[in-house]
């Protein structure tokens, strides 16, 4: 295949790719969308194997077959509440794949030390990191914030370093420079998402995302590959903007959020002023019999839903709901609900949850006070009006759903602990909220049995 | 090729990622990270360039390495992307069932 030909494959396959994720812009031709992925990842390759860039084919076809068998196999396999840390793990493969092409370059003697350095560093951190969001949420590891003291000083001096490093060996060329970079760049990936917790796992893995695209960009500079370039553009640009949106939707920055340490200092201000009052309890008969008499139900499910599998039984509630009472229900998200943007939003659609039904949260939260019941599943701090009203609290600002509003408010909690913040919710305690202690599954599953049986 | 095409190219692929991606629909966020990710995986190009060397020597390893670790992006990201798109139903296509 001629030179020409090549760019001309490497175009379309750009073309084919900006498609694909345009075709996410809507449920209906999301599907078409990711086909147009695959067919423009096989024209790239195949265009890439016939063209005279490749002169040996049966290792080559090997380690795509290979490949393939490690990837599908546990794609088709995994659990939707865990997918978080399967695209996490597919991210430091992608990473770890960069590195390995610059280690194969520089052996093979290539003098664009400067791009080669840098997809080696972005991919070693999309590695690293990505190893640590894998072991955190596989709960492998607490998915608490690890702090240490001087934990930001010794960040801040290795990536110094790195820096370092970095110049020295497109300075002097010497490879043993270049290793130490990758073992220095592998080290500083661990170190940097260490101190993150749990529940802002959406922004790293939005940011790692982000990564494994520049990596290829990186790449791509030190082949003069323009498809790696146009490609991994659009892959960073994805990862930034999510990363954008989630650190939004938590009205913090994304250096707070990477610096981590969120959520260990215990808010002691604000708890004893609560203690002396009193939340209610009531029982799934309670909670039965007031949906059933609800016109309109908004249910707000948070990850706490998603870790009791509560999601198929919530649906049959609904269904039991609008089917035999004739109630309106609808599902209310808010952004980083879940461990990655748009978890829940998957988590209901396996339960076989319309879409139509799911609302985020600009458009839906208006239509809390004409809502009879809002059921709060499993989440806690997405819905805690401190936000609004304390401008001392550390979730000040974020955009919450306005649960507080609907006429009934039902918490289903085990207990009336506060959220991963650390901040406790006046909710619990107002007038018109109902808290139905225990797992969410069982719950839900005891409220369907009383509709059932009426 | 001259440093400051791939560096416009880089630029102008970058603003066209921003305008596509914002409109991604928010309940779509989380197959665009899957699709995305095995996107990412077109490392593989310069892995197979890497890899595709005739002799076999210590750069050639790793670079077959590569080609592994990028497949299974590739395979594993679109897999679980058409996995996930599949459950996104309309209400009505499920009354007809």
């Amino acid at each position: 295949m001629p030179n020409s030909h090549l760019a001309f494959a490497y175009l379309l396959s750009s073309i084919l790719f900006i498609f694909s994720i345009r075709g996410l812009a809507s449920p209906e031709t999301a599907r078409r969308g990711n086909l147009l992925g695959i067919l423009g990842m096989v024209i790239a390759v195949a265009a890439t194997l016939f063209s005279p860039l490749v002169h040996e084919y049966l290792w080559v076809l090997a380690a795509i077959l290979l490949g393939g068998i490690l990837g599908t196999f546990p794609a088709l396999k995994v659990k939707m509440t865990s997918l978080p840390q399967m695209v996490a793990a597919f991210n430091g493969l992608g990473g770890l794949s960069s590195v390995f092409i610059a280690v194969a370059e520089i052996i093979s003697g290539a003098d664009s030390y400067l791009e080669t350095s840098l997809g080696l560093i972005i991919g070693a951190l999309a590695f690293s990191g990505s190893v640590i969001a894998f072991a955190k949420l596989q709960g492998l590891i607490s998915p608490k914030a690890l702090v240490f003291p001087l934990q930001q000083t010794l960040n801040l001096l290795l990536g110094l370093a790195v820096i370092a490093l970095c110049a020295c060996f497109v300075i002097f060329g010497n490879k043993d420079l270049f290793y130490a970079l990758a073992a220095l760049s592998i080290l500083l990936g661990f170190l940097l998402v260490l101190p993150i917790g749990g529940a802002d796992m959406p922004v790293v893995i939005s940011v790692l995302n982000a990564y494994s695209g520049l990596a290829a960009v990186g790449i791509g500079f030190a082949l003069n590959n323009i498809l790696l370039i146009t490609v991994g553009s659009l892959v960073g640009a994805s990862g930034a903007i999510l990363s954008y949106i989630m650190t939004k939707a938590m009205n913090r920055s994304l250096k707070n959020v990477m610096l981590g340490g969120f959520g260990t200092k215990a808010q002691t201000a604000q708890t004893t002023s609560l203690e002396d009052r009193q939340a209610k309890a009531g029982s799934p008969a309670d909670a039965a019999f007031i949906m059933e008499n609800a016109d309109k139900v908004i249910i707000v499910p948070g990850y706490g839903m998603a870790v009791a599998q509560a999601q198929h039984v919530l649906k049959e509630m609904a269904d039991d709901l609008h089917n035999k009472y004739g109630v309106e229900v609808k599902y209310a998200i808010h952004p980083v609900a879940g461990r990655m943007p748009g978890h829940m939003n998957v988590l209901l659609a396996e339960a076989n949850v319309p879409y139509e039904e799911v609302f985020e949260l600009e458009e839906i939260n208006r239509e809390f006070a004409t809502a009879d019941v809002a059921f709060v599943i499993g989440a806690n701090d997405v819905t805690n009006p401190v936000a609004k009203t304390n401008p001392d609290s550390p979730i000040y600002g974020m955009p919450i759903l306005e649960v507080e509003k609907a006429k009934t408010v039902f918490f289903v909690k085990r207990s009336l602990a506060s959220g991963y913040s650390g901040v406790e919710n006046p909710l619990f305690y107002a007038d018109n909220t109902i808290m139905l202690y225990g797992d969410a599954k069982k719950v839900t599953e005891e409220i369907v049995a009383v509709l059932e049986n009426n | 090729m001259d440093f400051w095409i791939l560096m416009t190219v880089f630029v102008l692929a970058a603003f066209v990622g921003y305008f596509v991606v914002w409109g991604v629909t928010p309940a779509l966020h989380s197959p665009l990270m899957s699709v995305s990710n095995a996107i990412s995986g077109i490392v593989i190009i310069g892995a197979l360039i890497t890899a595709g060397i005739s002799e076999m020597n210590a750069a050639k390893i790793w670079g077959l390495g590569a080609v592994v670790l990028a497949a299974i992006n590739i395979f594993g990201g679109f897999a679980v992307s058409q996995r996930m798109l599949m459950m996104f139903k309309k209400k009505a296509q499920k009354e007809k069932k």
